[in-house]
């Protein structure tokens, strides 16, 4: 017991001392900015953040990843805070942690089998697209303004720009982020850029939004409250799409991100308990006055970059997050927006799979389209959930199709001119079963059809019913009809079909 | 076919590890393999807390840390094929001239417990690498290979003694009376003295219990001498194995609880800290 602590938590005491201070420095402003882009306080997402983090790192299935208030949980957010309040949102938050420890106890984390690459590619990238498009409204603001021409007004859009200074901060503070680490690998370089653009707008007095223009900062640690709603059906069905969205999004961003710390740091991760983790953390913060949370791309991999490998990095990185919004509020009120805008621009660039535009020349077309279409849909209805789940039906569709083109049907007439022989090579399901019944020439009238089913694969129902049309089919015409090799070509109907661990089993399948 | 399977390491027991490992499979006749572990616990030291995400964020760290990775297991692979063959060629100069050698990657503990059906009786020093600089240091891994692995397990001293007497520490418990089994039974012990020594009270019971045990390695043919001792069970012990030139202890795994362990210690630790001689575990 005690060694497998030592295991989890004690084997990089330095190195997640070190990092865990790092992702408390990049968390801070990052809370802050989904707080401010789901429309709740400051305190709403660094609570979060501290809660899901603490929690994550004591029970979740992957040491070394860092989970806190994200972006993506936080654009699904925007519509319930702003018809709803607060309130609603805690309400889901605690309801999505309820269904994502159900899921996770019923396995969830298999069915991330069927989220493809090109889908996940597709994920980043719109959650990339995102953050860096909720940037846009610190700024300026785009409306419509009605303009008369002539004797007709037409409605022109009006961008509202903001005062000069924050574009100067907005540049100099991508210089220090990008430049300074070419100078020196030891200081976080968003910190820097914070403290500076701080000290020039406290020093100089300028007049442009800082973060305690948007909202309470923590004055206190985290207590716990029930979220004041009526506990009705009515709530529920408040909450419910808002939650569904949540709950798919978080586990789908959390098991990402395990799978890309299991590849950085070459260990293995249990993912079941993560999900539940996961479910848990979310509950607390829900009961906490936070919103809810997942792993996060970006800070797992800041995480990694500066050494931290076990469970005490995310401790480490909630509990300072907490310590220093509480001990130095009144400073982190006078961080200017601006600031936190070049820090997740950086992020969002950060987030953002470059080799993916490259690689779309290498890639097959349908791989394209369905990263393409997972983003687009996406960056148009702000919701992930949508977009995943329009991404993984693409890429079944397609995959679907170009296995349903592996049918062949050859045939042979024997010498009396009287029995047709018909043999079907490969997979027969719903997608080729069309192609099925009209590879048949029902018009020849021969007084014997013989089918040859050894090397075909029927996968459904619809491809025994396809076989049922054509042996009427040609009944009706007359013919004598035999099948050969059914039993065959049909084990594979069987649902309890698998042949990953009998390579006997899969020899004889792909043999008969 | 199971095996005298020798934990090779980089540290100064490795020598002592393959003369006692030699010494064990000339006396069993059962085949020696030499292992070594590539343990990857050391992560790139690369000084990098920007917390910035550079372009391409995942992708190019991992690409980054694998190659670093990389050039380090390769340089662990190729010493840990010298380390190999230095012990390979330490056990032909017993004459022992087949011992196979072995390389894996992965956790110490985990690769054991992998290959448990395997082993015979596993060697291993009682200090890892680690655990050089340390007098009293058990090594990191001893403990969790103990309380993993249902095999006998041999802790080698910093060198090697062929041994002629050993002692048998004996109370009776589940552990002991399987070291008991192991002594009548294996050749290993065959023709040694073997002094076996109960450390409490002095009534009936106690009594009972060595007379038990005496006659039972008496039966396998080995010649014993027993003794009833008084006092703190891990200095009764080392006392007598000092008095009585003993050496090689045999004794039972941990008997308590982890978590009780870890509040009272129990006497195999002890022992493990401050034996000079090699000690066997039996599980």
């Amino acid at each position: 017991m005690l060694q497998s602590l030592k295991n989890t938590w004690f084997f990089n005491v330095r190195g997640d001392l070190l990092a865990g201070i790092v992702v408390a420095l990049a968390l801070i402003p990052e809370a802050i900015a989904f707080s401010v882009l789901a429309g709740v306080p400051p305190k709403v997402g660094l609570y979060a953040s501290f809660c899901i983090a603490v929690i994550t790192a004591i029970i979740g299935g992957r040491p070394g990843m860092i989970s806190a208030a994200t972006g993506a949980m936080a654009l699904l957010m925007v519509n319930l805070v702003d018809q709803h309040g607060l309130q609603y949102l805690l309400a889901a938050t605690i309801l999505t942690g309820v269904f994502q420890l159900i899921l996770g106890q019923l396995g969830i984390h298999r069915v991330m089998r069927f989220v493809s690459r090109s889908v996940m590619t597709g994920f980043v990238n719109a959650l990339a697209i995102l953050i860096f498009m909720a940037q846009l409204k610190e700024l300026g603001t785009l409306s419509w303004q009605p303009m008369q021409v002539g004797d007709t007004s037409i409605n022109i859009p009006v961008i509202e720009f903001m005062h000069w200074a924050v574009y100067a901060m907005v540049i100099a503070g991508l210089g220090i982020i990008y430049i300074l680490p070419l100078f020196t690998r030891i200081v976080p370089s968003p910190l820097v850029c914070i403290l500076v653009m701080t000290a020039i707008a406290m020093y100089f007095g300028l007049e442009i939004r800082n973060v305690g223009d948007t909202g309470a900062l923590p004055d206190s640690l985290p207590y716990f409250l029930f979220p004041d709603v009526p506990l009705n059906l009515e709530t529920l069905m408040i909450i419910l799409p808002t939650v569904l969205s949540l709950t798919v999004v978080g586990l789908l961003e959390s098991l990402m991100t395990a799978n890309i710390v299991d590849d950085l740091t070459d260990t293995e991760s249990d993912k079941q308990r993560e999900s539940k983790g996961q479910g848990v953390a979310n509950i607390v913060t829900g009961f906490f006055g936070g919103m809810a949370g997942c792993a996060m791309i970006g800070q797992s991999v800041i995480n990694v970059q500066s050494g931290g490998r076990g469970r005490l990095s995310c401790l480490v990185a909630g509990v300072v997050l907490l310590m220093m919004v509480v001990f130095l509020g009144e400073w982190v009120s006078q961080i200017p927006m601006a600031a936190l805008v070049a820090v997740m621009v950086m992020v969002s660039i950060g987030t953002f799979s470059w080799s993916s535009l490259t690689n779309l020349h290498a890639h097959p077309m349908s791989s394209n389209i369905v990263m393409i279409a997972t983003v687009t849909i996406v960056v148009l209805t702000h919701n992930l959930a949508i977009g995943v789940l329009a991404g993984v039906l693409l890429s079944t569709l397609f995959f679907a199709n170009k296995v349903g083109r592996l049918m062949y049907i050859n045939s042979t007439l024997d010498e009396s001119g009287q029995v047709r022989e018909y043999r079907v090579i490969g997979q027969v399901f719903f997608s080729s079963a069309e192609e099925f019944v009209a590879a048949f020439d029902f018009r020849e009238a021969v007084s014997r059809v013989v089918i040859d089913l050894h090397s075909a694969h029927f996968w459904d129902i619809t491809a025994i019913s396809a076989l049922d049309k054509v042996v009427i089919k040609f009944r009706r015409e007359g013919a004598e009809v035999e099948i050969v090799g059914l039993n065959e070509a049909s084990a594979t109907l069987v649902d309890k079909f698998g042949v990953h661990d009998k390579p006997d089993a899969l020899k004889r399948l792909s043999a008969h | 076919m199971s095996q005298i399977m020798a934990c090779i390491d980089g540290s100064s027991a490795s020598p002592a590890v393959c003369d006692y490992a030699a010494w064990a499979a000339s006396r069993t006749g059962a085949p020696l393999s030499l292992l070594h572990v590539l343990d990857r616990k050391q992560f790139p030291s690369e000084k990098n807390f920007t917390g910035r995400i550079s372009l391409g964020g995942s992708q190019k760290l991992l690409e980054e840390m694998a190659e670093l990775d990389a050039r380090r297991s390769r340089m662990a692979l190729e010493q840990g094929r010298l380390m190999l063959e230095a012990a390979q060629q330490r056990v032909a100069e017993t004459g022992f001239s087949q011992s196979t050698t072995r390389q894996r990657h992965g956790d110490l503990v985990d690769t054991l417990a992998d290959m448990e059906g395997e082993i015979r009786i596993l060697v291993m020093g009682r200090q890892g690498e680690d655990g050089d600089s340390v007098g009293a240091h058990v090594g990191n891994n001893v403990e969790r290979v103990i309380r993993t692995l249902h095999k006998p397990i041999l802790l080698t001293p910093a060198s090697f003694r062929a041994p002629r007497r050993i002692l048998m520490a004996y109370d009776g418990s589940e552990t002991t009376r399987k070291g008991l089994a192991l002594i009548a039974s294996s050749p290993l012990f065959m023709g040694l003295d073997c002094h076996l020594v109960t450390v409490g009270e002095d009534n009936a019971r106690n009594r009972n219990l060595l007379e038990e045990a005496t006659n039972q390695l008496r039966g396998a043919g080995l010649s014993v001498q027993a003794s009833l001792l008084q006092g703190h069970v891990d200095s009764a012990l080392r006392s007598y194995q000092r008095d009585n030139d003993i050496d090689m202890i045999v004794m039972g795994a941990f008997g308590h609880s982890a978590l009780r362990q870890f509040f009272v210690g129990s006497t195999t630790s002890s022992l493990l800290r401050s034996a000079e001689v090699p000690l066997l575990v039996s599980r």
